[in-house]
């Protein structure tokens, strides 16, 4: 059995330059323990494998019951020279809400 | 209804191609004292560069005159200052179209006042050993074919610019937060080194710099994240008091929803370590902030810290770096994807018989890898649209993509349809420096009398 980040947090990507950053926020305050446990740098790299370079750093938001992920290399050299689609990669915080994790109970 | 201690500054436009209408209703019935216009993306700055090269009147952002004529009426009558970076790369052309767009309006003389000194071009010609931040070369890698450099000035100039009592302050390239935190330092006397009512003037500037997306725009789930009434979402304005407290809102009687969970993901939005968001004015830390409901669609926003802003202003440099070509075509029905996949190698030989090389060069099938690649664990779909696209600084080459692709439909494996017209656009490409703030000279002028 397992979760996904979709059910116990909200999400939304942002850019600057090469950059994307990524909120994981938590519906309910209840599960921030759990995702800071779970949701590791590790897992959300082998989930942007084949979006970005990285590297990756978490930021933990404990007041807000949040995290903030910032993923370097992950927008095709950026917005302004891409070519992809999606220049901005504000379809990313679908992939980090897609991410699977252990069951917490 | 509010306190009358109290100053309400609205959100009007939060980039250039923001919607228009909500920024009306935002005037009419949002009881505001300041209507924000934030319309500057990191590119804009340069296009207009080159818009004012081939005409000395053009150069400011152009939606200005829709916005304007909008807005102009209302925000006159009710004494509402506008603020806005729509000046771009001509601020003072924008300005002159701003006072004719009011004298049309039968609306008399109304002044601006101009901010200048964003525009650094001249001075950056000099410092081609500054390092660009984005890959530790110097400047002089990109001088050459340099467009724009504009520094991100801060409230403080905007602040000037209000004091000169002008009903509308336009400026080139101001950092977004500080278009916000500039009327807060005019109506209450807010200095600098009052840091914690800078803070929370800054946070709330990032909280509304995005208008809709912190009441419920980009952020609609069906069944997970419900917004009602969301086509007719309204924009947000913030309450501020002399004592530095926030209370995010948005104009009664329209859709959308303005809470915790909405302004998280806007106080998040675009921040890099939460510790340390880079102003002009400030390094804001949001790590600290409590935002509590109120009331319905009422927010208030407590406990915001900062430090003293940096030596530095940010500047972004624009310049030209070649072309981007793309060709689109879609296949349906059986073997949909394996046809997409031929008509991109045949694509890819011709494109190499004709001796056209790419910087960058990318296959996308549109219904399975075009936003988050990883194309083998996709299962197939129905229908696939082919897209191509390739970076380079030979415009026949960039050209010669979507002629391949539409060339397809004649040329290629069996089924293709709806070719798109072959797309070129230019690349103006943005890298920054640091540029001490001692050697830029931010400046107030006003257009009209007073």
């Amino acid at each position: 059995m397992s979760v996904r980040v979709y059910d116990l947090a909200h999400s939304r990507a942002g850019d600057k330059g090469n950059t994307s950053n990524i909120s994981v926020i938590c519906y309910d305050a209840k599960h921030w323990e759990f995702l800071e446990r779970e949701l590791t740098v590790e897992r959300v790299a082998d989930a942007f494998r084949h979006i970005a370079k990285g590297p990756i750093h978490r930021y933990p938001l404990r007041n807000l019951k949040a995290f903030n992920f910032v993923i370097e290399n992950a927008l095709a050299g950026g917005v302004t020279i891409s070519l992809a689609q999606d220049i901005h990669g504000k379809s990313y915080s679908n992939v980090m809400l897609a991410i699977a994790l252990p069951d917490p109970k | 209804m509010r306190s009358t201690d109290t100053v309400r500054i609205g959100s009007g436009a939060g980039t250039s191609d923001d919607r228009m209408v909500p920024a009306l209703e935002l005037s009419e019935r949002g009881d505001i004292d300041y209507l924000v216009f934030e319309c500057l993306a990191e590119r804009t700055v340069s296009r207009e560069n080159l818009s004012r090269s081939k005409d000395p009147g053009q150069g400011y952002a152009p939606s200005l005159h829709a916005r304007l004529r909008m807005v102009l009426p209302v925000c006159i009558e009710k004494k509402i200052r506008i603020v806005s970076n729509m000046g771009a790369a001509n601020p003072v052309g924008g300005a002159r179209a701003a006072r004719k767009e009011a004298a049309d309006l039968g609306l008399g003389d109304v002044a601006v006042a101009v901010v200048l000194g964003d525009d650094v071009s001249s001075l950056v010609q000099h410092k081609g050993e500054l390092r660009l931040i984005e890959n530790g070369e110097p400047l002089e890698s990109i001088l050459p074919k340099m467009i724009s450099a504009n520094a991100y000035l801060g409230a403080d100039v905007v602040c000037e610019a209000l004091n000169t009592g002008a009903p509308i302050v336009l400026s080139g390239r101001v950092a977004d937060p500080s278009l916000f935190l500039a009327p807060m330092m005019h109506e209450f006397g807010w200095a600098y080194d009052d840091l914690p009512k800078i803070a929370q003037g800054t946070a709330a500037g990032h909280l509304l710099e995005c208008t809709a997306s912190v009441t419920g725009g980009c952020f609609g789930w069906p069944g997970k994240k419900d917004v009602p009434d969301l086509a007719n979402n309204g924009f947000p304005f913030a309450d501020v008091k002399a004592d530095g407290s926030i209370v995010i809102s948005k104009t009664p009687g329209t859709g959308g929803r303005l809470d915790v969970m909405t302004c998280t993901e806007q106080l998040i939005y675009e921040i890099h370590d939460p510790t340390a968001y880079i102003t002009p004015d400030c390094v804001l830390d949001i790590s600290t902030i409590a935002l509590t409901q109120e009331a319905s669609d009422r927010v208030r926003v407590a406990n915001a810290t900062a430090r003293r802003a940096t030596p530095t202003y940010k500047v972004n440099v624009g310049y030209a770096d070649g072309y981007i070509g793309e060709g689109e075509v879609s296949y349906g029905g059986i073997d949909a994807v394996a046809r997409a996949k031929w008509a991109a190698e045949i694509v890819k030989e011709r494109l190499k018989r004709q001796g056209f090389t790419y910087d960058d060069f990318r296959v996308d099938l549109i219904g399975m890898s075009s936003l988050h690649d990883n194309i083998d664990s996709r299962p197939e779909p129905y229908e696939v649209r082919l897209r191509m696209a390739g970076r380079t600084h030979n415009r026949k080459a960039a050209h010669a993509i979507g002629f391949e692709v539409r060339a397809l439909h004649m040329h290629g494996p069996g089924g293709a349809g709806g070719a798109c017209e072959p797309r070129v656009r230019d690349v103006l490409a943005v890298k920054s420096i640091l540029l001490p703030k001692s050697m830029v000279n931010p400046q107030v002028v006003v257009e009209g009398t007073l």
